[in-house]
């Protein structure tokens, strides 16, 4: 039997590709180890090797073909003994279905057989923007960015704007960011202002904290927010503090960015948010962006922001696209939310990724008659209560989603004062979707079941809203 | 009060010779101070006058610091300086204005060494208005931006990471300044420190890390804390040069301290600089000092103040008189006395300003 050639996932969050070069041509055999040919994802141009000896028997996916899908046959394989008659059995089999690692991040599953030219939409901004964004102005052009592209285009654009702003972090210059967040700032900003660090978070959050102290305006990228915990003493202590220990004379005109929560199949210590572990400490902002004008919007505000800001990206949120506003400098207000979408029977309450999983809970539940008001929160501190008690006001009923721990999370203080605040308006008690109350398991089923789903939250919309 | 940036840099502008050889102290005995004997810079009378007013107002105003504390005062943690004078005037004999400082908790020292207002920092220790920090940071969390001093840190280490970004700031900017960062031998084993070294000397930042080795990190000796106790090597796996300096000798403090800032201005990166001192009081108001005997405190106090051994100078030159000294000693007093009637008469902070500085 012919040996299928898969598409690889070149990444824990990679779902598609583009087949860039094949290196290799039918006809042409080769061995273990041997490049056959080139793939771009959003991140990088990677190689891929062979890892069976054979023949190319076939290729079944062109070169330049983009959005293919991981685990799609690209080629097929001709053993010792087989000649291309081979390949005529084999192309009725459909391919391995790719497992899902995170369903709702997931484009859907297609059966697209090899002859198929396999096209796959943009995982495009979900939400009908049907809520007019009051901070975009009326005839503003939009244009699509991915969210990556929108932490680079705010990064760059406050780099122009100021001087004394500057990026330091792990693979940030040459490497060109991680997770590719810093594209080409380097070749425009040169060494002295997009500083790759040593592998040391603790120091060199420290130094950036110190650099603040001293008036600089660095930015500082976290690969993970989970490697932030050997910086916390200095996010907290020196940067969170030192404004009020000083009485006002000194404090730490900073941000702290990088991906936070989980990503896919990275276990345990790759998978926390903590969101509300600095929305705990007085004297930080803490921001949690969604879509790619909340990245845009709000990057820029944190950067020019005189405080010590917590900047809470997702890695699986970078790869998509959303429409921003097409404008020299779009800045959002810190603590200020979004109601994303109209709705009058219950308020979903959401920020960062949790909102993936309200929009779509949205969707369903407007086509089972219930209509739902999204907001997005976008800043966890401040945090926009009154925006949330207004909408609450008129639907009676929230629940709350975020992928974070359900203990002394967000979601406890949202609940917390929308009760203080509008008891006499609820019909119903707050309910919360969150993660689930155990470290981050690596198997794909567990993994799923940790997070929380689309049909948590419509279960909980119909809880509260007493609908079957 | 005498101010460092009128007075002291017309000083170091004066000739001076240097005498003697840098050698290493490899066998320090507990308790002593260092073998070492570094290069020293003879001092002029208006020099030996000079360290000896700034040295002595740090001296009397800690005394006078622990009396508000034992008359309930001062609360919390209180750290004073006496033993160590010589290392903060010695260093800021020979820095330059624009040179900053940041230090940890045993930091009233340094203010006053910085020319900070004696008046605000004892305020700030009594939890007043006038304080630098509106009472609001109390002994260990003082900052002058205007004076280029950057706290005042709790946390322990956690300044040698704040001075390295000091560092790294005057570097961007290319002002000339260094960011003189002072730890003690305790925070010397802490990660950070590490860390900070290495980006320090990868980047050729301008940083003198001054360990402040007083022999025990609270009531652990250094022999007890650190595998190695040459605590001036500790940089060497990062490439960068230190040496141990007579830290109760203001003289041998600031030759050092002259070479380290020079090696800084310079763009050659960090230096240490280890200044072997004693402190005479315990960790705190709070710590008896059990860990130590009667007799090493003692002995220290005779035969290396750093006080005495000016004061021996200034006598033995007939730069100065007993008469001329006592003159000193008065004004001091004065002073000092008249930062306590104010850190006593000043009102607290209004209740209004537990909310306030909290974000810009």
């Amino acid at each position: 039997m012919p040996i299928e050639i898969l598409m690889p996932a070149l990444s824990p969050t990679m779902e598609e590709g583009t087949l860039a070069k094949w290196v290799k041509k039918e006809g042409d055999s080769v061995t273990a180890g041997d490049v056959i040919a080139e793939i771009e994802t959003d991140k990088a141009t990677m190689e891929v090797e062979a890892v069976d000896e054979g023949t190319i028997g076939k290729i079944l996916v062109a070169e330049g073909s983009e959005n293919v899908k991981v685990n799609t046959p690209i080629a097929m394989l001709l053993g010792e003994d087989e000649d291309a008659s081979a390949l005529d059995s084999a192309s009725a089999s459909a391919p391995a279905p790719a497992p899902a690692a995170k369903e709702e991040a997931s484009a859907p599953e297609s059966s697209a057989g090899p002859e198929a030219a396999p096209v796959y939409a943009q995982p495009v901004a979900p939400a009908p923007d049907d809520a007019q964004d009051p901070d975009i102005p009326e005839g503003t052009a939009m244009k699509t960015s991915t969210v990556r592209e929108a932490l680079r285009d705010a990064m760059a654009e406050e780099m122009r704007r100021d001087g004394d702003v500057f990026l330091m972090g792990e693979e940030v210059a040459e490497y060109q960011g991680a997770y590719k967040i810093s594209q080409g700032l380097l070749d425009e900003f040169g060494p002295k202002r997009v500083i790759d660090t040593p592998i040391t978070e603790h120091g060199f959050t420290g130094l950036g904290v110190g650099a603040a102290m001293a008036g600089l305006r660095p930015i500082v990228e976290f690969m993970t927010f989970n490697f932030a915990m050997q910086a916390i003493d200095q996010i907290i202590n020196s940067a969170a503090k030192t404004l009020y220990m000083s009485g006002g004379q000194m404090g730490a005109p900073i941000v702290f960015r990088g991906a936070n929560g989980a990503a896919a199949r990275v276990g345990a210590q790759h998978s926390q948010d903590y969101a509300s572990w600095y929305a705990h400490v007085p004297g930080l902002k803490v921001v949690q962006p969604w879509s790619a004008a909340d990245a845009k919007g709000l990057l820029k505000a944190a950067i020019r922001d005189p405080n010590p800001v917590v900047f809470l990206e997702n890695e699986i949120l970078y790869g998509q696209s959303f429409e921003i506003p097409d404008m020299d400098d779009f800045v959002l207000p810190i603590g200020k939310a979004k109601i994303e979408r109209k709705g009058s029977d219950v308020t979903l309450v959401s920020w960062g990724i949790g909102m993936t999983y309200a929009t779509k809970a949205a969707d369903e539940l407007a086509s089972q008659g219930i209509s739902a008001e999204v907001v997005n929160m976008r800043s966890i501190r401040p945090l926009d209560i009154d925006t949330v008690i207004a909408s609450v006001k008129k639907t009676g009923r929230l629940v709350t989603v975020e992928e974070a721990y359900p203990m002394c999370s967000v979601s406890s203080e949202i609940g917390f004062q929308v009760q203080q605040l509008a008891f006499d308006w609820l019909d119903a008690p707050i309910l919360r979707v969150t993660g689930k109350d155990v470290p981050m398991p690596y198997a794909a089923n567990l993994e799923k079941l940790a997070l929380p789903t689309v049909a948590e939250v419509i279960d909980a919309v119909k809880a509260v809203t007493y609908t079957d | 009060m005498w101010g460092f940036s009128s007075e002291m840099r017309v000083m170091a502008a004066t000739s001076r010779k240097t005498t003697g050889t840098r050698a290493k102290s490899t066998s320090r005995s507990r308790g002593g101070a260092a073998k070492a004997s570094p290069a020293i810079i003879e001092f002029d009378k208006e020099q030996e006058l000079a360290a000896y007013r700034h040295m002595l107002l740090i001296r009397r105003f800690e005394e006078k610091a622990g009396q508000l504390y034992g008359m309930g005062l001062i609360g919390g943690f209180c750290h004073l300086y006496i033993g160590q004078e010589a290392v903060v005037v010695g260093m800021r004999m020979a820095s330059k204005d624009g040179d900053q400082m940041i230090t940890g908790y045993r930091d009233h020292g340094h203010m006053l060494a910085m020319d900070m207002d004696p008046k605000g920092v004892m305020a700030e220790l009594t939890g007043r208005r006038g304080g630098y920090s509106k009472g609001k940071g109390g002994s260990m969390h003082m900052f002058s931006k205007e004076k280029q001093f950057y706290g005042g840190h709790g946390i322990v280490g956690a300044q040698v990471s704040l001075g390295t970004g000091l560092g790294f700031a005057n570097r961007y900017r290319e002002n000339g300044a260094v960011a003189m960062t002072f730890f003690g031998d305790g925070a010397s084993n802490q990660g950070q420190v590490y860390e900070s070294f290495n980006m320090a000397q990868l980047w050729k930042l301008p940083v003198i890390y001054v360990i402040e080795n007083n022999k025990y990190g609270m009531g652990t000796s250094v022999e007890r804390a650190s595998a190695t106790t040459d605590l001036s090597q500790r940089g060497a796996s990062f490439g960068i040069p230190g040496e141990q300096v007579d830290g109760m000798d203001v003289r041998a403090v600031m030759a050092a301290s002259e070479k380290a800032l020079e090696h800084c201005r310079t763009g050659k990166g960090p230096y240490i600089l280890e200044m072997i001192t004693y402190r005479y009081r315990g960790h705190s108001m709070s710590d008896p000092a059990k860990y130590r005997s009667k007799d090493e405190v003692q002995k220290m106090r005779t035969e290396h103040d750093p006080i005495e051994q000016v004061r021996k100078r200034l006598l033995d030159n007939e730069w100065a008189s007993e008469d001329d000294l006592k003159a000193i000693d008065k004004k001091v007093r004065e002073i000092v006395a008249e930062s306590a009637e104010f850190a006593q008469n000043d009102p607290e902070p209004d209740a209004s300003e537990l909310y306030t500085d909290i974000l810009l």
